[in-house]
């Protein structure tokens, strides 16, 4: 077990080295942020000066290994844009982008985990067939065109809901399900699998044969043990949507990191959106590695496999 | 090795001609829904010059701007689906935008499935400290959302359609790798394959004949299931500003355009954009789920 615990906390910091380095690069070759900072007016030597300031005049591998040993030591440098430190600026709008990633899972989970328990209870019926709709349509709707019908029904025409902002839940409601609703087909999917194989198994076999009702077989058996690769979904679920949601950020004008993203991209921010895109990595391998070395403990044949 | 081949070449070729039977009959074996709708698409968008009522760059003589649907009130018969905030025909916007949504898809796709299946079988076949950096590649690529990667890339690259293909190529490529690298492993330990090594083949002959027929289904089933995940991705792309650049008629850019006219009220410049999209989404998915529960029931868990 600690061989296995070593091994995928070495991957995991492999994986982020690789990241870091890809998108270091990346924008390095993309254009001169100094001549967007500067006027256009400006000199030559000004804009030597400013690159000097900023680091920009040293060798690549000299400016990677200065950015890594700021981030160890939890500095991502400094937004051009703002003149404040990239890390302030995004654990300003972190609770923003976890409140909306905390209500779209919810989201997800209540449309799809009831959608995925009656579709593999009555396989085949015809709540089975509407089931597979939904989750047809989950993965084939948009979700940022959900966001603008939702805005075109509900603030426009029935002018029930705010269209943009953050405040209090009615300005959660619409990005939460125009965001979830993707999520929402996959956590029905695995729901609906997951249930089929445990309905199939030994013991809820046995369940039944003691004669106990078909509601608490699946509601105290198998409700149970299904819904552990379901649960383990929805946490890397909202990881993922904490930091994939950009467009409905964008569109309701929610002000999460996404925006930040977005923002930083358009003032030619590299800093800025250099440090989002890698915390966004480090979540995510963060996410991976915990639920990796939770299954692990769960399930041992796990930690022979690579 | 030299002298078999005029007898394996016949043998290819009748394979050929069988494998274009095979497409024959599942285009008519797969659901009509997606095959109607994909044709249908597909036609439009190879004969927009013949179908569109107007120029789609330019606004439409006589019509003014924001004009609704031919049903509504103020609407025209010569402008079906109204009119955009530039005065252009939305129906000819909407025929050449399939044009875009569909190259980009199938292109993206190509490019993805091409960098994937041919990374995958390196990794898994060769092994090694090969196999080791490019599966950490893959991982650092995975541990990113997708397309906060293409955001990320499109905007450090610039606009224009075939960046966004290279792009969204080089972002989806790696669900391919892993999985036909598992494929591979397990190719790799079959008798033909060890009966070729010892046969004197060489590596590159072996993957040519041996391996990558064996992963052709793995990839297709892949490859239909990408199509409509590249074509929202570029939509998103053009919605953001940094897809497909303007006056270029796709379909995300003209939602975009539509977002800041969305208040008062001009629901069919949101409505029949993003409806289009859903059509050829679900259109791919349902021919995708098909075909893979055709070609390959080991990949229903995708």
């Amino acid at each position: 077990m600690p061989q296995f615990i070593v091994r995928r906390v070495l991957y995991s910091i492999v994986t982020l080295f690789i990241l870091s380095a890809t998108i270091f690069l990346v924008v390095r070759f993309t254009g001169d942020p100094v001549a967007l900072m500067a006027e256009a007016s400006a000199r030559p030597e000004d804009l030597d000066r400013i690159r000097h300031q900023w680091g920009l005049d040293r060798s690549w591998p000299v400016q990677y290994v200065t950015f890594m040993q700021n981030a160890f030591r939890g500095e991502l440098g400094k937004s051009f844009n703002y003149r404040l430190p990239v890390t302030e600026l995004y654990f300003q709008r972190l609770p923003n982008s976890l409140t909306l990633g905390l209500a779209a899972t919810l989201i997800s989970l209540l449309i799809g985990v009831p959608a995925g328990i009656i579709s593999a209870v009555k396989v085949n019926s015809r709540w089975d067939n509407v089931a597979k709709g939904i989750a047809l349509l989950g993965l084939s709707i948009p979700g940022f065109w959900l966001g603008l019908v939702l805005i075109l029904v509900f603030s426009v025409w029935l002018r029930w809901l705010p269209t943009s902002g953050a405040g209090d839940w009615r300005h959660v409601v619409m990005p939460a399900l125009a965001l979830g609703w993707y999520f929402a087909a996959s956590m029905l999917r695995l729901t609906r699998s997951s249930m089929l194989e445990v309905l199939g198994s030994e013991y809820i076999k046995l369940a039944r044969l003691k004669g106990l009702p078909d509601v608490v077989v699946i509601a105290m058996h198998a409700f149970k043990n299904a819904l552990i690769p379901v649960f383990t979904l929805a946490g890397v679920n909202m990881v993922v949507m904490v930091n994939a949601a950009v467009i409905i950020e964008v569109i309701f004008a929610w002000p999460g990191i996404g925006r930040l993203l977005y923002e930083g991209i358009f003032q030619r921010d590299f800093p800025l959106v250099q440090g989002v895109v890698i915390m966004a990595g480090v979540m995510i391998v963060g996410i991976n590695l915990v639920v990796d070395i939770l299954y692990a403990f769960i399930d041992p044949r796990i930690r022979l496999t690579r | 090795m030299a002298t078999i081949p005029a007898d394996t070449r016949r043998a290819s070729r009748r394979a050929a001609a069988g494998r274009l039977g095979t497409i024959v009959k599942a285009v008519r074996e797969a659901p009509q829904a997606a095959v109607v709708i994909l044709g249908g698409l597909m036609l439009v968008a190879i004969f927009a010059d013949f179908i569109a009522p107007h120029d789609p760059t330019l606004p439409v003589q006589g019509a003014g701007v924001f004009d609704p649907p031919f049903w509504m009130e103020g609407g025209r018969v010569t402008t079906l689906l109204g009119t955009d905030f530039q005065g252009r025909d939305v129906l000819s916007r909407l025929i050449y935008g399939a044009r875009v949504s569909l190259v980009v898809g199938l292109m993206g796709t190509l490019v993805a499935g091409g960098i994937g299946t041919a990374m995958g079988i390196i990794s898994g076949y060769v092994g090694g400290w090969v196999d080791q950096i490019i599966m950490r590649v893959t991982d650092a690529w995975l541990a990113l959302p997708a397309i906060v990667f293409a955001i990320f890339l499109a905007a450090m690259v610039g606009p224009s359609m075939w960046n966004i293909i290279v792009i969204l190529g080089a972002v989806y490529w790696t669900r391919y790798a892993r999985v036909i690298r598992g494929e591979v492993l397990t190719l790799r330990e079959r008798e033909f394959v060890k009966l070729a090594e010892i046969a004197g083949a060489s590596k590159l002959r072996v993957i040519k004949r041996h391996i990558l027929p064996n992963v052709m289904n793995t990839a297709t089933v892949l490859a239909s299931l990408t199509v409509g995940v590249v074509i929202i991705a570029e939509a998103s792309l053009s919605f953001l500003g940094v897809g497909v650049p303007p006056p270029q008629p796709a379909w995300g850019l003209m939602l975009s355009e539509a977002r800041s006219t969305l208040m008062a009220g001009q629901w069919w410049l949101t409505v029949f954009p993003g409806f289009c999209i859903l059509l050829i989404v679900l259109a791919t998915q349902l021919f995708g789920d098909w075909l893979r529960v055709r070609l390959d029931p080991q990949l229903r868990n995708l």
